[in-house]
């Protein structure tokens, strides 16, 4: 490369460092999403770059439904530690039993709808006025139009026709009494990008994203790992295999991949071969086609 | 680590708008990028194939890649800018999808903000039109430093040299009006792939390069303002704790200039003198930086800086005042208010200002400047003179396109509603 460029890890780096210390220029109470996946991880990286010396001057907010991969909390919690930065943890079963949500039942049962619900309950009760996500946009035609600073009514929702033109770098996050923001730092990184980033930056992660043994079913095509509170439909069988997740959420709904990969150079060329969207792995996803916007416009990110 | 790997993390982000008129061709276009730089996936492909069968087409229609646009412009409703995104060996491409039709220049300025290259398509069967002027129009207005004019559907004009030459010479006579500094010209067609991604046996008079080969190999390091040191403070760094209880570190993403330590500087708006102890990052310091990264900045003396100052070069220092002259693209649907008060951001630095003169309208279509008709309503473009409550350190939108640029914020509703760039 020549003289004084960067390449396009470094300048999505800076762009998104430069939305992170926005945010914290902005806005008076901000929190960052957290839930264990690559996304949030890179983000807490980024965050953590941005403020350096200085420690991170916001918390993480992590959104439990209880159906954890115990890998990630174990995670989460050494890396809080080690980094001197404070966790909140909302719990989707706090939410069940004080009757703001009722439990999905049956088979395709998932938590992962519900979480909305316990978010904006956080957010509102610890008066949060920005929320950052790990949202990209190339994860879903949906998410292709969001803005770094996306607006949000009092009631958290989204309104796709009242977003604010984005310009140059300049963003305006002025609001209202009771609005709020989410804020996407790293909007236009792909899921390339955010293996490279890791690789490039050497960014440790829990181990479930490597090849693992594991109980495992397969459900329309998609693998699911078996846990206890799954309910498994008739013809579904639960056998062994070596998987790794690709993005990692509640557990009813990550989609595994079938894998070998022990490093991230291997993860890097099974991701730069794979023929399949992440999202198409999500069962959340599939279960509606517009699934997602759908849960954009209720307030889920 | 593996060659290949290697090759990845030494790549450049090239940020692309393309703009064309309704049905130009530009979904089919930017389908046919991501299809044959194999952005797509089979679970996409699986879906726009079904599509395809459902609307009875014979082959699969890779417009329906950017099928969520579509729908909505069926539905009436406001068309957004759509970020897209593909890479190749060499480089990774954001591309600003923005809607064609005549109200969306406010989505087509949105996009071009932060373009390196505009990819302008003409329908070769119509040649250049109004929108078409429009759309140059705006790439040279937000500086957009390279054009590729895409000659579209040259299949439907038995790949003629001729309308292709045609289109070049009415495109130029127009152009030359611009400000525009470097045009290039491929005949294509989306629909087939010829001259997109692989050259076409079908144009053996042209002997200029594919689109992918232009959008991989455009010159675009040099687009950057390499002279003028400026950096907007944008947040200041202190940790106050026992380990480092002075230190002072003053964040910000360089809009211009390289940056060394040692290097005198300014800051503004008190005009101290200083130098630069140490450019910061995390675990590491730099010992050069430039734009666009984000860094964090120690002085050698102790002053009184904070959010909305600006480190500058003791020499080259950018102008300040308060009348601003500049070129307003209107984004909201309540007009401009002549005498109006706005709130006003540039870079990291927020004010207020009131509209104090309005001189002339752009009709940008004929590029005409209308003298007469102050009204700055939605998606119209004109010139105006502001007035800021503080000096302003700026510099021209043509020389900077982060110190010449501001954001007018409708105090009432908290909207962005005008694009600004400074004379
Ligand atoms: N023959 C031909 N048809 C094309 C070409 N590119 C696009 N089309 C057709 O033109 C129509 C409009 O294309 P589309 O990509 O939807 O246009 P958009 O409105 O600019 O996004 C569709 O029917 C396309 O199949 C081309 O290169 N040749």
């Amino acid at each position: 490369m020549r003289e004084n460029t960067i390449n396009h890890l470094r300048e999505l780096e800076a762009e998104s460092i430069y939305v992170i210390r926005e945010v914290v220029a902005q806005f008076e109470k901000p929190v960052m999403l957290f839930s264990g996946g690559k996304d949030s991880i890179v983000m807490f990286h980024l965050s953590r770059k941005a403020f350096w010396p200085a420690k991170i001057p916001f918390p993480m907010l992590h959104i439990d439904t209880g159906h954890n991969f115990q890998e990630t909390l174990d995670y989460r919690d050494n890396l809080m530690n080690e980094s001197g930065t404070k966790l909140i943890v909302a719990y989707v079963q706090d939410s069940i039993d004080n009757g703001r949500v009722v439990e999905e039942t049956g088979v395709n049962a998932s938590r992962n709808v519900l979480q909305t619900v316990t978010l904006l309950d956080a957010l509102e009760e610890m008066k949060i006025d920005v929320a950052m996500g790990g949202g990209r946009r190339d994860e879903e035609k949906a998410r292709a139009k969001e803005r770094f600073f996306s607006h949000r009514d009092e009631f958290g929702q989204w309104d796709p026709k009242n977003q604010r033109p984005e310009l140059w770098n300049i963003f305006n996050g002025k609001k209202h009494m009771g609005e709020h923001f989410r804020v996407f730092p790293i909007s236009n990184w792909t899921e390339m990008d955010v293996w490279q980033y890791i690789y490039m930056e050497d960014i440790p992660m829990p181990c479930i994203y490597f090849t693992h043994k594991r109980k495992v079913f397969n459900r329309d095509g998609v693998w699911l790992a078996w846990a206890p509170f799954m309910q498994l439909k008739e013809n579904e069988e639960v056998i062994v295999e070596d998987v790794r997740c690709r993005t990692i959420g509640d557990i009813t709904c990550t989609g595994l991949t079938l894998s070998k990969a022990i490093t991230l150079e291997e993860i890097i060329q099974e991701v730069a071969t794979t023929r399949i969207t992440e999202r198409g792995g999500r069962w959340d996803d599939k279960r509606s086609e517009a699934a997602m916007e759908d849960r954009k416009k209720e307030g889920y990110f | 680590m593996s060659i290949s790997n290697a090759g990845y993390l030494n790549m450049e982000l090239l940020r692309f708008t393309t703009a064309g008129s309704v049905d130009d061709g530009k979904s089919t276009l930017i389908g046919r990028l991501l299809y044959d730089s194999k952005a797509i996936f089979e679970d996409q492909m699986e879906a726009i194939e079904r599509a395809s069968e459902r609307t009875g087409d014979e082959e699969v229609n890779l417009a329906l890649l950017t099928d969520g646009l579509r729908a909505e412009r069926e539905q009436g409703i406001t068309i957004d800018v759509a970020y897209r995104y593909f890479a190749t060996p060499k480089r990774k491409f954001i591309i600003a999808d923005t809607p064609g039709h005549i109200q969306y220049t406010r989505n087509m300025v949105t996009g071009a903000s932060t373009a390196n290259v505009a990819v302008i398509l003409v329908d070769a069967r119509n040649g250049v039109i109004e929108q078409t002027v429009r759309h140059a129009y705006i790439a040279s207005l937000l500086q957009i430093p390279h054009i590729i004019v895409c000659v579209n559907k040259m299949d439907l004009v038995h790949f003629s040299e001729e309308v292709f030459e045609n289109i070049q010479r009415q495109f130029k006579k127009y152009s030359a009006k611009l400000e525009v500094k470097d045009v290039r010209f491929v005949p294509i067609s989306a629909k087939y792939g010829d001259n997109v991604v692989k050259r076409s046996e079908n144009t053996g008079w042209y002997d200029g390069p594919t689109l992918m080969y232009l959008l991989e190999n455009i010159h675009i390091s040099s687009d950057l303002n390499h002279t003028h040191q400026r950096l907007p403070v944008q947040y200041v760094i202190r940790p106050q704790s026992d380990k480092l209880p002075d230190y002072r570190g003053y964040a910000g993403r360089i809009a211009s200039g390289v940056f060394r330590p040692g290097d005198r500087v300014k800051v503004l708006p008190s005009g101290i003198t200083t130098s630069i102890r140490s450019i910061d990052t995390y675990k590491a310091e730099l010992d050069i930086a430039f734009a666009p990264q984000s860094v964090t900045v120690q002085l050698n003396d102790d002053l009184d800086i904070s959010r909305g100052d600006m480190i500058v070069g003791e020499h080259k220092a950018p102008e300040m005042g308060r009348e601003i002259d500049m070129m307003i693209c209107w984004l909201s649907e309540k007009p401009m208010i002549n005498r109006g008060k706005y709130a006003f951001r540039h870079t990291t630095n927020d004010m207020k200002c009131v509209i104090a003169d309005v001189k002339y309208k752009v009709d940008i279509n004929t590029l005409d400047k209308n003298y007469e008709d102050k009204n700055i309503g939605l998606n119209e473009i004109g010139r105006i003179i502001v007035k800021t409550t503080r000096p302003l350190f700026y510099d021209s939108y043509r020389i900077n396109r982060i110190t010449g640029s501001v954001i007018l914020v409708d105090e009432a509703t908290n909207n962005t509603v005008g694009a600004g760039m400074i004379i």
